[in-house]
C-alpha cells in the first residue's frame, strides 16, 4: 500500500514539474518587469567615472575658444588667468593699456584676487560661485575651466555686477597671501620668458 | 554651462531661418527665465582683445555671433 502511494506521488510530481516551472518563470519575468528603476528609493544610476573628466576636457576647449591667446597660455601654464580691472579713480590711470591700475587673478573654484600690478600689492579677495539653479538636488559645480570662463565672462562684460554679488574679504581668508605672491612672481617670470620668445621670433623673421 | 556636466548644446540653427529663430528665441528666454546669465564672446574693436558681452534680450545678440553661452548667475561664495 505504502509503495503504491509513493509511486503515485512520484508520478504526480513528474507530471506537475513542467507546469510549476512555467509558472515560476512567468512570475519571475513579471516581477522583473514591475521592478521600479529606483528600487527601494535608492538611486541606482550607474556612476560614470569619466563624465567629469570629459566635462573638464570640453570646458578647456570652450575656454580656449573664448579667451585671448595670452590668457589661454597663462591658464595652461600657470593655472589661473589675469583680467584687467576696468575702473580708474584717477584720470592718470585711464587707458593704461597693458598696465592697468588694478587687475584680478582668476583661479578655478577659488576666490578672485584683486591686486595692483605695478606694486604687487594684494587688495582683496572676492568669493564668488556659480551655483546649480536647476533645483535637481545635489550640489554640483561647474568643471574647473568652466568656472574660470564664467568668472572671465562676468568680469570682462559686467565687472560691477559680479563684484557686487561677491563676498569681499581681505586676502588671506581663503587664499594664502604667500601663495598668491608666488603666483604673481610666476606670472612675471612667465611674461618675461614669453616676451623673450616673441623677440626671438621677430628677429628670425 | 551646466554644473556637474559642463558644456551642453541647448539649441542650434540659422537665425535667418524663421523656424530656427523661433526655436532659438524660445530657448534663450527659457534659459533666462531659469535665472541663467547669457554672454557672447566678442572682440573689443578698440583694443582687439577678446572679452564677453552680456546679453539680456535676444535682440542684444550681435548679428555675427556664432554662439551664446549661458552660465549660472554669480553669487557670493
Amino acid at each position: 500500500m505504502l509503495l503504491a502511494l509513493l509511486a503515485l506521488a512520484l508520478v504526480t510530481v513528474v507530471l506537475a514539474a513542467p507546469i510549476a516551472y512555467r509558472r515560476a518563470t512567468a512570475w519571475r519575468l513579471e516581477r522583473a518587469r514591475r521592478r521600479p528603476a529606483h528600487a527601494g528609493g535608492l538611486d541606482l544610476t550607474l556612476y560614470d567615472p569619466g563624465r567629469e573628466r570629459r566635462a573638464e576636457q570640453r570646458a578647456r576647449e570652450l575656454l580656449r575658444s573664448c579667451v585671448n591667446e595670452e590668457e589661454w597660455g597663462m591658464y595652461r601654464d600657470l593655472g589661473f588667468i589675469r583680467v584687467a580691472g576696468r575702473h580708474a579713480r584717477r584720470e592718470l590711470d585711464r587707458d593704461r593699456g597693458p598696465r592697468p591700475a588694478y587687475a584680478y587673478l582668476v583661479y578655478p573654484h577659488k576666490p578672485i584676487v584683486a591686486y595692483v600690478p605695478e606694486s604687487g600689492q594684494l587688495l582683496s579677495e572676492y568669493c564668488v560661485e556659480f551655483p546649480d539653479l536647476t533645483g535637481n538636488g545635489g550640489r554640483h559645480r561647474l568643471p574647473a575651466s568652466d568656472d574660470v570662463l564664467a568668472k572671465w565672462m562676468a568680469l570682462t562684460s559686467d565687472e560691477d555686477r559680479v563684484i557686487r554679488r561677491a563676498n569681499m574679504h581681505l586676502v588671506g581668508r581663503q587664499l594664502d597671501p604667500a601663495r598668491v605672491r608666488r603666483d604673481l612672481w610666476r606670472l612675471a617670470e612667465w611674461e618675461r620668458r614669453r616676451g623673450n620668445r616673441e623677440q626671438v621670433h621677430q628677429s628670425q623673421r | 554651462m551646466k554644473p556637474g556636466h559642463g558644456e551642453v548644446l541647448l539649441a542650434e540653427g540659422d537665425p535667418r531661418v524663421r523656424e530656427d529663430e523661433e526655436r532659438l528665441v524660445e530657448e534663450f528666454r527659457r534659459q533666462l527665465d531659469e535665472g541663467m546669465w547669457a554672454a557672447v564672446p566678442v572682440r573689443n574693436p578698440g583694443s582687439g582683445r577678446r572679452e564677453a558681452q552680456m546679453v539680456k534680450q535676444y535682440g542684444d545678440i550681435p548679428p555675427d555671433s556664432e554662439r551664446v553661452i549661458f552660465f549660472p548667475r554669480a553669487s557670493g561664495g
